[in-house]
């Protein structure tokens, strides 16, 4: 077991805060768990609550190198762990065109010809390592059963190389959608996070930490105005990084207080259908109390 | 008291009762954690549970319900109530919850919630004393009325604030409402942990705690949770999408076509370089749903409409009818209805005729008046729902016409919000149906996914 990255809950959030990440409890109690124990941390919950965000704090906070491995549909193993590059092979296999198989076999096959994909590369690191895994959900089921083998025992067979081993475990988080159940045997090696969109005072802390520049009570408002907009039944609710940049847009704008013609001009930056925009448009009255002001 | 390792497998025992899968290496995991953490703070142990028994986002609520009882943050009267409790005079309690209410922090509500079930909420011969003492959150919350105090609250809120701006009133009202409905969860919650210390907490977390959303009852589920069951509709929709896509795409592998690949070998000399394969049909179901819109399964139609709405590029066409007395066409209502899942309903009384008199379904004659005036909606290639519980009021089922329907269709489902025990019981004609057409039994979200995912071919 090698020694943990923290030694205790409050020292993540410390450490986190200082990497530009503002952790809740469940999140900080979650990594230090999933440290602690050497587990992988799936994390879960809608897009743009910050899951991406939390790897990469994470490797800030902690000085690790973050090795990221998108999936999408129809990712494979040589895509994810290791490929042979043949090109490169071929081209040896020509230029040594004197010598026997076994001499042109053990060349072939040794460590200048692998392509090392983001799994193995995590593996064989040997500085403290990230290991992001992410949009796990978009990924086939066949993907998931080789994530199970690495994640499992953090090592890797190459049939022609032997066995590779972790030098040193890596931080393991995957994220996921939830656009489709991932299986249980994945979901029961891991420690499970649920992000949702967080409090309003943290969020309101969040908008401050990214955007320093903005005046308190229109921050306030801000935060208060998307809490509204995700207690509506809409689409698609705004995420943290649309808060953020509601607030970049406002303090660029130059906008004092957030009243209804400044709502009505960049609500665009937060709800993105038109369908929300309409129903938020009519939930906020935004429209009569348009009608009403003169001019 | 209970050491710790027995309190976890209690906790993880009534997490199960509440259709939480939790395996026993999860609550190893558990263990471990507890051990990592310690006990000293309650929210690190709370989360730590969470993290390593659940699997599920949608488990969370059930979690801390069971969580509040399992692991007290008090025993008795909690030291954060208030002090001292304004005693017997509601007035003095309203004014109190106004303010909490429109402060909004959230240790100032829990302490009025700890108070209030304390002073307001006991029946019975007290604490410790009588088989029908307790507390109540129902007399609590009848004492204090909270949603009536919202145009004070609001009043208060701008007062705070000092402005007059009627957008920041749009958003201070849903606010309070928030406000208002987490106190009343504070409230509920207070009075399960102080009764569970009477009663014993596997009881009271066999009773107390709601179940998580997908095992709400259709025909039993208020208001709040339909409402929390329609916000389910747009991710259940996605997540059966995606996975019969994936179906759908495995499907696509065929077998070889001889003829057709012996015909193209022609041009390579007989070598059969490029096989053919048989092209499988891509049947796109044609889907009929016919919905009983009767008090009673009201919310079942409603949301299975709304799923299938959501669900509606699975399909190359959707029609929707609904009836109480008559059917009636009504794809158009649901269709428009996209923005505004609240309001379907009352515009589907209002644009459709539905009934001639009466509030009660009368199966007989709605399945007659479709099978006059729309059987040409329903052709080989069609897969006809039925949504209802088969209460046919004592009237004639009229298996005919649903014969003629299930003659000319495809498939015809059958899918009732009832248990099946209650399937032959009362008015019920369900079983006379289910000799027809195959029926299933569709009581929660979770077996309505089962059924649908079941019933949509590839």
């Amino acid at each position: 077991m090698q020694t943990p990255l923290f030694a205790s809950v409050e020292e993540v959030g410390d450490r986190l805060a200082t990497a530009g990440y503002l952790a809740s409890t469940a999140v900080a109690t979650t990594v230090f768990l999933a440290d602690q124990l050497g587990k992988p941390l799936l994390v879960e919950g809608p897009a743009g609550v910050g899951k991406t965000e939390l790897a990469r704090a994470l490797a800030r906070a902690t000085g690790a190198e973050l090795i990221r491995l998108q999936c999408y549909e129809g990712i494979d193993e040589s895509r994810a762990l290791y490929e042979w590059n043949h090109a490169k092979q071929l081209l040896r296999i020509t230029a040594g065109r004197d010598e026997g198989w076994e001499q042109a076999r053990a060349h072939v096959f040794s460590e200048e010809f692998l392509l090392a994909r983001p799994l193995l590369t995590a593996i064989r690191n040997t500085e403290p390592t990230v290991l992001l895994v992410d949009e796990t959900d978009k990924a086939d089921v066949e993907m998931e059963g080789l994530l199970l083998e690495v994640l499992g025992d953090f090592q890797v067979t190459v049939p022609e190389l032997g066995t590779i081993t972790a030098a040193r475990r890596p931080f393991v988080l995957l994220t996921s959608n939830a656009t489709r159940e991932l299986s249980e045997a994945l979901k029961r090696r891991c420690l499970f996070l649920h992000l949702d969109f967080p409090p309003a005072e943290l969020e309101r802390e969040i908008v401050r930490l990214h955007v320093p520049g903005l005046d308190d009570t229109l921050a306030e408002s801000v935060v208060r105005l998307v809490g509204a907009l995700r207690g509506m039944e809409l689409r698609k609710a705004p995420s943290i990084a649309e808060t953020v940049d509601w607030a970049r847009t406002l303090l660029a704008l130059g906008a004092d207080t957030l009243d209804e013609s400044v709502v009505e001009a960049t609500l665009g930056v937060v709800l993105k259908y038109q369908a929300d925009h309409r129903k938020a448009t009519a939930e906020l009255k935004l429209a009569t109390v348009l009608d009403r002001t003169p001019g | 008291m209970t050491g710790l390792p027995d309190r976890l497998v209690e906790f993880v025992t009534a997490l199960r009762e509440h259709g939480v899968p939790v395996g026993p290496s999860e609550t190893v995991d558990a263990a471990a954690a507890l051990r990592v953490v310690g006990l000293a703070d309650r929210d690190q142990l709370r989360e730590s549970l969470a993290a390593t028994l659940l699997r599920r986002s949608g488990e969370r609520a059930v979690f801390d319900g069971v969580f509040e009882l399992y692991f007290p943050a008090a025993v008795g009267v909690r030291q954060t109530a208030l002090d001292p409790p304004p005693g017997d005079d509601l007035d003095a309690w309203r004014d109190l919850l106004v303010a909490a209410l429109a402060e909004g922090r959230d240790e100032r509500l829990r302490a009025l919630a700890a108070s209030g079930v304390d002073m307001l909420g006991r029946f019975g011969s007290g604490a410790g004393g009588g088989p029908m003492a307790g507390w109540s959150a129902y007399q609590t919350l009848d004492r204090l009325r909270p949603e009536s105090l919202l145009a004070r609250v609001l009043a208060a809120m701008r007062d705070r604030a000092g402005t007059e701006d009627p957008l920041a009133e749009e958003v201070d009202r849903g606010e309070a409402a928030r406000r208002v409905a987490r106190f009343r969860d504070l409230v509920q919650q207070e009075a399960r942990r102080r009764t569970a210390e009477l009663r014993g907490r596997e009881r009271v977390s066999r009773y107390g705690v709601a179940p998580s959303t997908d095992l709400v009852g259709f025909t039993t589920a208020g208001r709040a949770q339909l409402a929390e069951m329609r916000r389910t509709i747009q991710p259940l929709a996605r997540k059966l999408a995606t996975r019969l896509a994936a179906r759908r795409r495995r499907a696509r592998r065929g077998q070889i076509d001889l003829r057709r690949t012996m015909r193209r070998s022609l041009a390579t000399s007989g070598v059969p370089v490029r096989p053919a394969f048989r092209r499988r049909r891509q049947g796109r179901p044609d889907l009929v749903l016919l919905c009983d819109m009767s008090g009673s399964v009201a919310g079942f139609a409603q949301f299975t409409l709304l799923l299938v709405q959501a669900l509606r590029d699975q399909f190359s066409r959707v029609r929707v009818f609904a009836f109480v007395g008559v059917t009636d066409e009504i794809t158009h209502l649901v269709e428009a209805g996209e923005d505004d899942p609240e309001g379907l309903a009352s515009r589907i009384f209002r644009e459709a005729t539905l009934t001639w008199w009466g509030t009660n379904s009368d199966y007989g004659n709605a399945l007659a008046t479709f099978a006059e005036r729309w059987l040409d909606a329903v052709g080989p290639r069609t897969s006809v729902l039925i949504l209802g519980d088969g209460r046919t009021n004592g009237g004639d089922p009229n298996l005919r016409a649903l014969r003629r329907i299930a003659d000319r269709a495809r498939h015809v489902y059958w899918l009732n919000p009832e248990a099946e025990p209650l399937w032959h019981t009362g008015d019920s004609a369900a079983r006379a149906y289910a000799e027809v057409v195959t029926m299933y039994e569709c009581r929660n979200i979770r077996q309505l996914s089962q059924v649908i995912t079941r019933l949509l071919p590839a």
